[in-house]
């Protein structure tokens, strides 16, 4: 079937999945349409460009089994790759062109050592030292303020024929405007839309599954023939290209990128969030954590709202289901989720309508 | 009846026959630390700054390492790494402006001994609640995944995320100060250098806990247990040890001295936010790289050389702070890929 | 014939996918040495480590003393088997194959870490220990230094050092002869025949024959993670073709 081939033969495997991915995908499709409002508008960009953003790291984390704390750089790169360039060289394609190109070119130098570098130190090492590398960009990124516009970051503008202001239609249709925005948002769906059948590709091809068989064990698939050194930077390299894509496609929606957009450490939990909740090594796991994280960031603090309302009075309990403690909820959802589900929610469901295999009896 | 040649047995250094091995004690790391500050000495010009930027790299040093020493025990006896350490510092911070705020009459008064007594509260309360949840979290958080590092990592970030919203809902999502004492304020002269009392006192407690971690590691069997957990845990447990127990009062005693490191920070940057325990957790990282991952003493000497370098990088080229950390570790690295001390093991 | 103090029955090992042992039957009699013998990879190790603990046996039933200290447990039993330091507590010492010597700690150390009931080196049995020094000078000798500086027949000593420097009901040694120089090796043997006379109980892994043969009272073999020869050391030393057809050697060949 075709649609087998398009999505590289990764097919849902469970119905209630393929309905939800499904929807997903009408939702955001058609969002402009169902959901009016510049509000949802922007969430749905957010979710677009957290599917990219997370189901690159799946690939790092999910598949190749590299802990990376670095991976908030390439997404910045990728923005004020786009960010710096409009501004230097002014709102025109060229520019975008240019800004993306450089940035992707640097995300792969970097990566490609950091990837090199990861082989050298033992696991725990590699995270730690990449959790250093991170703060050291951020700080890096906050004081050159002559190229990177420091602390406040740099705002700049799109080529017209994206920017909201230049319409298309004097009227709207079937309740959205036709705009700059408009096609904006279609730009980031479609790119995204590929970039995700990219990646699943790439997870389902012969090099995918080199990848797995080094995460299961490394030694073994050394000893098998395959070099695992090559295998494991390449998966370094794509993933931080992927991810730098997805800061091209942020910045080209926001027209904003500061060291907070993109480079902090509460977005690499984000992430990290996602493909836990989601479901490591699955890639769909990347797009169900992706609309649960940011709908929860954005509306269920209004849901919490409701609840709080009625424990208003009482001390602590008022405090716990603050809107402000949404954080709260989703850690402990995180935990539970590592503990429970460590499949996420894809694992979930698909593993509803088969019985888990029966556990070996070795200790250790 | 064996008769065990006059020779030296195969194997022995022939040079080593007529003395016995010396044990040598491996200098050079400490030698970095005084290369180091022995190098900012003519950077930094004069003297007496120089002196005061060394007493602050020493005293932020002393409480790095404080708060660094449990996480570098806890993974090299078990391999866990707690990436929710900075949690127990924030709570040893926030505990401690509730002290202060409730010793308010002690503090005010600008006479040393009830302020020593208020802080001596805040310290031990910080300790105290710091082991108490440290052994909740040990207990919840971290025992259903030993052994998976990357579940451990995982988990570990998921219980500060959901620890740092809870103290939220006790202390408050705002900043809140945590003005150091009347009797504690202001500095001491030393020739033409001033030293920052707190920081005096900082140094002090920081040799007291050394002093006391080098007592209990080297001179009772369950530091020996320790030690030797640390290098070999299966061989520990082959000798009839239940290490698993040893390793829980050492997680709880690593997020005392984490709480009692974040009570001492808090009061060193005289303000306390939610974020402190993340402040504090990246250079706590690099520190215990530097130092080698498990080895007590070189956790000591890392902090110290980031404590120092800190200061001097901050007084000589501020924005350059972070990188100078991140540098040091970098070039530690590539001189020992293992950490200034590396422990021999596994 | 004397009692049987450990006993192996139907034991399978699994070490991931691997299945290393399939049903190792083996009874270690009270006060003997017993050697296990066999080629690379035979399961001897293995063997040691599922006693240990180290490894659960994923079928069958291992007895100390008439307690059960390993395999599955039965429907209907109540614990678990022990783990580790309980097994080790009911008076088993290991020795391992790497001698897990602790190398930044001193010989003392060391020492004091094996003798459970002494709670600093004051404590330490000094009988017993004039006694272990008379069979390993080194020791003396090298008592406050690290025990990583210590050649290695010296460490061989310390590891076997160790696990007597409390009585133990039965003593698990893993390969003491790897790597040693013959001198060495000779004077191993002299340190286990003193050992041999306190009638302790001892499963010796071992892959040189002439130490087998020196000190064993019974033997028995594996191959592909089975028992397949069991009997008294005698016969088995003066039969040259059953060792060749076992072992893969003949005693000319060993010194």
């Amino acid at each position: 079937m075709i649609l087998d081939r398009i999505v590289s033969h990764d097919r849902p495997r469970n119905r209630g999945l393929a309905i939800v991915l499904i929807a997903i995908l009408v939702g955001l499709a058609l969002t402009p349409f169902i959901f009016p409002g510049t509000k949802a508008l922007n969430v749905a960009a957010k979710v677009i460009v957290f599917v990219v953003l997370a189901a690159s790291f799946d690939l790092l984390l999910g598949y190749t089994g590299i802990v990376s704390f670095a991976h908030t750089m390439f997404f910045g790169i990728g923005a004020y790759g786009i960010a710096i360039a409009s501004t230097r060289l002014g709102p025109t394609w060229g520019a975008l062109a240019a800004g993306a190109l450089g940035a992707l070119a640097l995300s792969a130098l970097l990566s490609f050592v950091i990837g090199l570098f990861s082989l050298r130190v033992r696991a725990i090492f590699f995270a730690m030292i990449t959790l250093a590398v991170a703060s050291a960009f951020l700080t890096l990124a906050s004081q050159l303020s002559e190229i990177t516009g420091g602390e406040d970051g740099l705002t700049f503008k799109v080529p017209a024929a994206l920017q909201p202001s230049t319409e298309y239609a004097s009227a709207p249709f079937l309740g959205a405007s036709i705009d700059g925005r408009f096609l904006s948002y279609y730009l980031l769906f479609f790119v995204a839309l590929l970039l995700v059948l990219a990646l699943l590709r790439i997870v389902n091809s012969p090099f995918g599954r080199v990848l797995q068989a080094i995460r299961e064990n490394d030694f073994r698939a050394e000893a098998i023939g395959y070099r695992t050194v090559v295998y494991r930077t390449i998966a370094s390299v794509a993933s931080a290209l992927f991810a730098t894509l997805a800061g091209v496609l942020l910045a080209l929606w926001l027209r904003y990128n500061g060291p907070d957009t993109t480079l902090s450490f509460e977005i690499m939990l984000d992430v990290l969030l996602i493909v836990v909740i989601g479901g490591m090594g699955t890639i769909y796991g990347a797009v169900v954590g992706s609309v649960l994280l940011v709908l929860a960031q954005n509306y269920l603090q209004d849901l919490m709202k409701v609840g709080a309302a009625s424990v208003q009075d009482i001390p602590v309990l008022s405090q716990i289901v603050s809107p402000d403690r949404w954080l709260l909820w989703l850690g402990i959802l995180f935990v539970l989720s590592v503990y429970y589900f460590p499949n996420g929610v894809v694992g979930r469901l698909r593993a509803m309508h088969r019985p888990p295999p029966p556990a070996p009896s070795a200790r250790t | 009846m064996s008769d065990l040649p006059a020779v030296p047995p195969a194997g022995l250094a022939p040079a080593a026959a007529e003395a016995l091995p010396q044990s040598r004690f491996d200098f050079l790391p400490l030698l970095l630390l005084a290369a180091i500050a022995l190098i900012a000495w003519p950077m930094v010009g004069s003297s007496s700054t120089w002196l005061t930027l060394t007493f602050a790299g020493l005293a932020m040093g002393m409480i790095v390492f404080i708060a660094a020493s449990g996480l570098t025990l806890v993974f090299g006896l078990m391999d866990v790494l707690n990436f929710g350490h900075s949690l127990f510092i924030a709570l040893g911070a926030y505990i401690a402006t509730s002290v202060f705020a409730a010793t308010l009459g002690w503090t005010s008064v600008a006479s040393l001994a009830p302020t020593l007594a208020a802080v001596g509260l805040a310290m031990l309360a910080a300790m105290l609640l710091g082991g108490v949840f440290g052994l909740g979290f040990e207990r919840i958080i971290v025992r259903p995944v030993y052994g998976q590092h990357l579940k451990q990592i995982l988990v570990t970030i998921g219980g500060a995320i959901v620890g740092e919203e809870l103290i939220k809902v006790v202390w408050g999502p705002a900043q809140i100060p945590l003005p150091l004492p009347e009797a504690l304020r202001g500095s001491i002269l030393i020739g033409d250098a001033a030293v920052e009392k707190f920081r005096l006192v900082a140094v002090v407690v920081g040799l007291v806990v050394l002093a006391a971690l080098l007592w209990m590691l080297n001179r009772t069997k369950i530091g020996l247990l320790i030690r030797a957990g640390v290098q070999d845990r299966e061989m520990v447990e082959s000798l009839g040890y239940r290490i698993r127990r040893l390793f829980v009062g050492v997680f709880a005693a690593g997020s005392a001295l984490a709480g009692l490191g974040g009570a001492l920070w808090g009061m060193n940057q005289q303000i306390v936010i939610p974020q402190i325990g993340g402040q504090v957790n990246v250079l706590l990282f690099i520190v215990i790289i530097i130092g080698g991952l498990g080895s007590t003493l070189g956790c000591l000497v890392g902090a110290l050389v980031v404590g120092l370098l800190t200061n001097y990088v901050g007084f000589l080229a501020p924005k350059l702070t972070m990188f100078s950390s991140i540098g040091l570790m970098v070039a530690v690295l590539i001189w020992r890929p293992q950490g200034l001390y590396p422990v021999t093991s596994r | 014939m004397s009692e049987v103090l450990l006993s192996l029955s139907g034991v399978h090992t699994h070490i991931g996918a691997y299945h290393i042992l399939h049903g190792v039957d083996l009874e270690v009699p009270a006060g003997q040495v017993t050697m296990l013998l066999g080629r690379n990879g035979a399961g001897k190790t293995t063997t040691l480590r599922t006693i240990m603990g180290l490894w659960s046996a994923s079928a069958g039933r291992l007895t100390f003393d008439g307690r059960r200290i390993g395999g599955p447990a039965e429907p209907g039993a109540k614990a678990d088997s022990p783990r580790t330091p309980e097994i080790a507590r009911l008076g088993i010492a290991y020795v391992p194959e790497n001698m897990g010597i602790f190398a930044d700690l001193t010989v003392r150390e060391n020492m004091l870490l094996a003798a459970r009931d002494a709670r600093n080196a004051a404590e330490l049995d000094t009988t017993r220990l004039e006694w272990l020094f008379s069979l390993f000078p080194a020791l003396r000798k090298f008592w406050l230094y690290p025990a990583g500086k210590l050649s290695g027949g010296q460490k061989q000593m310390l590891a076997i050092a160790r696990a007597m420097v409390e009585p133990r009901r039965l003593l698990l040694i893993d390969e003491p002869s790897k790597g040693l120089a013959p001198a060495i090796v000779q004077n191993l043997i002299s340190a286990l025949r003193e050992l041999k006379s306190t009638a302790t109980t001892v499963l010796l892994v071992e892959q040189n024959f002439a130490v087998a043969k020196a000190l064993g009272d019974r033997v028995a073999v594996m191959d592909d993670g089975r028992v397949v020869h069991r009997g008294d050391m005698a016969p088995l030393a003066e039969d040259e073709g059953l060792q060749h057809k076992l072992l893969g050697l003949s005693l000319a060949t060993h010194h």
